[in-house]
């Protein structure tokens, strides 16, 4: 009798796994997430592009998803997305990288998509700190954390990306993170399912080079952390800066239908196309 | 309303490139209007793209590059194609290599500074061994440098630009003719040989304004990538099928590739802790084009019939212009002068020099910086000949008098 076989396995490259996250990793989760929400809309892996950078969270897609994958330069998956999605918007694209990779090097390009409202979904696993180059300081590490770089301690402010790729102009952003499994997964089949910038904080954990930093040794700490931390955005929104200090805001911050880039670069190559057969007929 | 009868590059079903027939190329011909043109090497560089099967164009403002997208932003929608401005010049390599992986032939132009910041990306794209062409409008630097004037400075930056060893294919017009026809070139290039292709102008070619022939459909040769041929599930996207260039899938055909730049096997997954795969992968990146250099290699030789006392001169791009002129004088004095004129810049045509080497007793090689492909004829020749620099920066070119007086030794 042959061993039975996960249903989800479709969606993986079998044949790189075991897969290389430490253990108690937030990644496996959000892999685990994906497969489910892809399985979930019916989505076909052999129409997707995986799209990813460099850092631990890009190997969720690139290696392990089986769709078409593109892993490219530290910080630009979204600038190769681009390209790929304006000469094939019947493909669904996917970006999944990083804190420091989305929003540390590849800042600029992030709020530019953004403010394109390029049809991309992007799922930026925000862990607050650099893990694979072995725990350095990220743009999203909270102030006062000790890392191997500000080993007195951190003094800048964490980025709050989500907030900002909201005020960059995208269609739909949200936050979640690696405790609010069925959220997250949902929120994942929003994403890829709707038109326009989609763009999904992902709040998850590294055990191994930030949680021993902070004495959060195992993936479960970080996890009852989550769940003690979170507060839903509409009761949020009644609070005060400093109420909100130390709190992770979860759940949909903005869904708005704005007019998506690929379209209008569709309508402007049709006019032009018209108005040319115009002129030939003119001329004939 | 009459139904759209025309594909766009939007159209899931269109494909930009490939179908690339006599009806197309003639219809872009129409659209660039007319057999004879008169404009300035930017905007024979993007009719040279159209005419290639370019349909996608990514690039940000830069003097002297600017005109190249300005014009295909007008004519790219017009053929199906798509033109847009990234926010920098590393997200422009980014998205045509995403667009060339999509299955379009992608371009982007540029001057030095963002010529700079490409190095990046064109690494991932010699890494991943993936078609494209970068335009390079060549300014004086370092830095800012003079944005409005043209060089030869980033010779050694197009070859060893990106950090790693690698290949790649670099083409000097010098003329606005030659931007036309080199830039249908470079697309075929990088599509043969699945490597980014540069096309090295420089800003006074760039906004030079000169007659331009446009080809016949029968003149050229448009070349498009080798796709899969091997059953679905038994592809690999870097086997070496004994050529040395590996096959290009598509994405969204069901091929399920995985590109990346890291070191990889032929499976294309990361071996990055394997010596052999790393050894085997970069030797085959280097000799896809070195075992190939015959037939990449292009040269223009323009030689007297030798012997003692011949001076040789190499040249390339705009400079060649005023050697042209110089050689002409010198021989209407009666002097014994070789020109080697360089279209091929990488690889760089080593056989070639030391055979005009062996023919003349000085080679003088004057250039648009101080001293790049000097120090190539000088390896290349071996100390068979003299190589005496002529060299000059600040953005003017080389004068033809300048050239002569050296060669009678008044230099």
């Amino acid at each position: 009798m042959s061993e039975p076989r996960h249903r989800l396995m479709d969606f993986v490259r079998e044949e790189i796994m075991p897969h290389r996250f430490c253990s108690g990793c937030g990644c496996g989760t959000v892999l685990n997430a994906f497969t489910n929400a892809v399985e979930g809309i019916g989505l076909d892996s052999a129409k997707m592009v995986c799209v990813s950078g460099i850092g631990c969270s890009s190997w969720i897609p690139s290696p392990y998803f089986k769709s078409d994958t593109l892993h490219t330069t530290h910080g630009r998956p979204i600038a190769f997305a681009t390209g790929v999605k304006v000469m094939r918007p019947d493909l669904t694209v996917v970006v999944i990288a990083g804190d420091g990779d989305v929003a540390g090097i590849g800042g600029n390009h992030l709020i530019h998509a953004a403010r394109r409202n390029i049809d991309l979904s992007v799922f930026m696993v925000n862990n607050m700190i650099y893990g694979m180059t072995g725990g350095q300081v990220a743009p999203t590490t909270p102030a006062g954390v000790k890392t191997t770089t500000t080993p007195h301690r951190n003094v800048e402010p964490a980025f709050k990306v989500a907030d900002l790729v909201v005020a960059a102009g995208a269609s739909y952003v949200a936050r979640w993170t690696t405790y609010h499994v069925f959220p997250l997964l949902e929120s994942m089949q929003n994403a890829m399912s709707r038109k326009g910038f989609s763009f999904i904080e992902i709040m998850s954990q590294c055990p191994e080079n930030y949680g021993r930093r902070i004495g959060l040794r195992t993936g479960i700490d970080f996890l009852r952390q989550f769940k003690e931390k979170a507060i839903r955005v509409d009761k949020a929104r009644g609070m005060t800066e400093e109420e909100l200090e130390d709190r992770i805001v979860i759940g949909k911050l903005c869904d708005v239908e704005r007019p998506e880039y690929v379209t209008e670069l569709q309508k402007v190559t049709a006019e032009q196309v018209d108005l040319l057969r115009a002129e030939k007929e003119k001329v004939d | 309303m009459k139904k759209r009868d025309v594909s766009t590059a939007t159209d899931s079903k269109y494909r930009p490139a490939r179908p690339f027939n006599r009806e197309e190329f003639d219809r872009i011909r129409r659209i660039l209007g007319g057999k004879v043109l008169f404009v300035q090497g930017d905007s024979a560089v993007s009719y040279g793209a159209l005419l290639a099967g370019c349909r996608f164009f990514a690039g940000y403002p830069i003097t002297p590059a600017t005109e190249t997208g300005e014009v295909l932003s007008q004519l790219l929608p017009r053929v199906g194609g798509v033109c847009i401005q990234m926010e920098d010049e590393i997200a422009s390599v980014g998205a045509i290599i995403g667009a060339s992986r999509a299955g379009t032939k992608a371009m982007t132009a540029t001057s030095g500074p963002g010529f700079s910041l490409m190095q990046e990306n064109i690494g991932y794209a010699a890494m991943t061994e993936t078609p494209c062409v970068i335009v390079d409008v060549q300014r004086s630097g370092p830095s800012t440098g003079q944005p409005t004037e043209g060089a030869q400075g980033d010779i050694m930056q197009a070859k060893w630009g990106s950090h790693g060893d690698y290949e790649l294919i670099a083409l000097s017009p010098s003329t606005v003719q030659e931007c036309l026809d080199l830039t249908i070139d470079a697309f075929n290039l990088s599509e043969k040989y699945s490597i980014p292709v540069i096309l090295l102008t420089d800003g006074i070619i760039g906004h030079m304004r000169e007659k331009v022939v446009l080809p016949e459909f029968d003149d050229v040769e448009i070349v498009w990538r080798k796709e899969p041929t091997r059953p679905k599930d038994e592809f690999q996207p870097f086997t070496d099928d004994g050529s040395q260039i590996p096959e290009v899938a598509i994405f969204g055909e069901g091929y399920h590739t995985y590109i990346t730049g890291l070191t990889h096997s032929e499976s294309g997954y990361p071996a990055t802790d394997s010596q052999p795969d790393h050894h085997r992968l970069v030797k085959r990146l280097c000799d896809k084009i070195r075992n190939n250099r015959d037939k990449i290699i292009r040269v223009q030789r323009d030689y007297s019939d030798g012997g003692a006392g011949a001076t040789g001169i190499v040249s390339y791009g705009v400079t060649s212009r005023s050697v042209n002129s110089a050689v002409k004088t010198l021989r209407q004095e009666g002097l014994k002068v070789d020109h080697l004129r360089i279209i091929t810049n990488w690889p760089f045509p080593e056989k070639e020099v030391d055979e005009l080497a062996g023919r003349v007793d000085r080679i003088i090689v004057p250039e648009l910086n101080l001293g790049q492909v000097y120090h190539c004829v000088k390896e290349a020749a071996a100390g068979k000949a003299e190589i005496v620099p002529l060299w000059k920066t600040g953005g003017e070119m080389h004068v033809p008098r300048g050239i002569v007086e050296l060669v009678k030794g008044r230099g």
